[in-house]
């Protein structure tokens, strides 16, 4: 879901580059300093999980996965979506310097709005949680098309037929990403539910999970991987 | 799989000071996609050109950026001219090819590639832990560096660890399709990633406070304006000048 370079007007591009300051601004005041690792490391996991090409029918659509940053950082999804677009443009060249802020805000702005809509329906019972996470998912793509379908409508009203181009070929994604984010909201639940916003069951802190509930859960999909252990 | 394949070399364009290549290309950028006059996005595609030359940069590497970049845009062909209204210039059976549609496309595809190779020649050209700490010396806020480098630190551990995982997939048989199970493998694999991230950052972040961490990101590197960096900001203030006049005088 990204905007090339030399499309956008330049009211356009200021825009987005103004409201995706100031987001990453809010961002990172409630980013302290103790939660950076975390942010990024979920910034670099966002980064190749958006690398991740999934099958659909006879093509393949790689994930966008904003629903899911934007439930797990809240307004840090700002700052930490910013940083893996940058590495994007840096490490592929998708994107670049003009169009950083608006291909920002198309994905971060749906990211923090779902953080706000469908937080709160995770730890409810099965079927809210369900319905709640896989609209997080649908939702956070479809309006991040939207968002791109704006941002071509404003620079040139000829650009509408282009636009709604762009929101249909995301119908597919839409479906896929909501499918996804609720099955990964569900493993999350399972695994370490304080990831999830409003967790309010047993408070502990992430930084001392139990390793039980981890690790039978890892062995659910794969290797336990334990190795890594003192590599940072 | 990540690569920075124009990171290393010893060109002029790799020995000049980060900040001025960062700063030159923000400025460029934003002059060639606010240009819109053909004169001067030719100019500025020639001007790209040189400085992709100037970096001496693996050439084929280039070209696959450039086709990636060019095939988004043939969309833009594809549809621009048909549906942008205008002076019909010739119709293709029943639809009619306007001539704004398809100068519009021209246009946006001159100020794509010349962004695109000048981005790689300046930006690409500087290795990512360098250009983080170029950023906080053009006072970029301490926290969005440390951000950065931290996210550029572990890209290459947590695709590690998703490789694992998908070797771990591939043992067990696992074949993507378009079903259920292979949504919710990938849901699952995705969620592990998450789950493995934070357990990590948890024990990064005790590491970082074992060693002193009193959060407050200290930049150590110092960079130093040489004589080259002189020459070259010259010629950049020229190049930026010129295509200002070209375009709007």
């Amino acid at each position: 879901m990204h905007i090339s370079e030399g499309i956008l007007s330049g009211p356009v591009l200021v825009s987005g580059i103004a409201l995706a300051a100031a987001g990453t601004a809010i961002g990172l005041k409630k980013l302290d300093y103790d939660r950076i690792p975390q942010a990024a490391i979920l910034s670099a996991s966002f980064f190749v999980a958006s690398l991740i090409h999934v099958p659909v029918g006879p093509s393949s659509v790689h994930l966008i996965l904003n629903g899911i940053v934007g439930l797990l950082l809240g307004w840090g999804a700002v700052p930490a979506i910013l940083v893996a677009l940058t590495l994007q443009a840096l490490f592929f060249q998708f994107g670049g310097i003009t169009t950083l802020g608006v291909n920002t805000v198309t994905m971060a702005l749906p990211a923090v709005l779902c953080y706000y809509l469908f937080g709160r329906m995770l730890h409810k019972n099965n079927s809210i949680a369900l319905f709640g996470s896989f609209a997080c998912g649908a939702f956070s793509v479809f309006l991040g098309a939207i968002m791109v379908g704006l941002a071509l409508f404003f620079t040139e009203e000829n650009f509408f037929k282009v636009s709604s181009l762009i929101v249909m070929a995301h119908l597919p994604v839409m479906v896929i990403e909501g499918i996804i984010t609720a099955l990964c909201v569900a493993f999350l639940k399972k695994v370490q539910p304080t990831l999830l916003p409003g967790y309010s069951g047993e408070k502990f802190d992430t930084k001392t999970t139990c390793p039980a509930t981890t690790a039978n859960a890892q062995e659910v999909i794969i290797d336990k991987g334990r190795g890594d252990v003192g590599k940072d | 799989m990540l690569e920075e394949p124009f990171a290393t070399g010893h060109s002029h364009i790799h020995c000049l000071d980060p900040r001025l290549k960062v700063l030159f290309a923000t400025v460029y950028s934003f002059v060639v996609a606010l240009s819109d006059r053909f004169p001067s996005l030719f100019a500025a595609l020639a001007l790209s050109f040189l400085l992709i030359g100037l970096a001496r940069l693996n050439i084929r590497e280039v070209a696959k950026r450039v086709l990636i970049v060019n095939g988004l845009i043939l969309l833009f062909w594809l549809v621009l001219p048909l549906t942008f209204e205008g002076v019909a210039l010739f119709y293709l059976g029943p639809f009619e090819v306007t001539r704004e549609g398809l100068l519009l496309s021209a246009r946006i595809t001159l100020k794509s590639n010349a962004i695109l190779l000048a981005f790689v020649a300046l930006i690409a050209s500087t290795s990512i832990a360098t250009l983080g700490h170029a950023l906080n010396r053009l006072r970029m806020p301490e926290k969005m560096v440390h951000l950065l480098l931290l996210t550029y630190r572990y890209v290459f551990v947590i695709e590690q660890e998703y490789q694992r995982l998908v070797r771990a997939t591939k043992i067990r048989g696992f074949r993507p399709r378009s079903n259920l199970h292979t949504y919710r493998t990938y849901a699952y694999l995705i969620g592990m990633l998450f789950v493995r991230a934070s357990e990590r950052a948890a024990r990064v972040h005790r590491a970082m406070i074992c060693r002193g961490f009193k959060g407050k990101f200290y930049c150590l590197r110092e960079f130093s304006f040489s004589r080259l960096d002189f020459v070259w900001s010259a010629f950049m203030a020229i190049v930026v000048i010129g295509l200002v006049i070209v375009e709007w005088v």
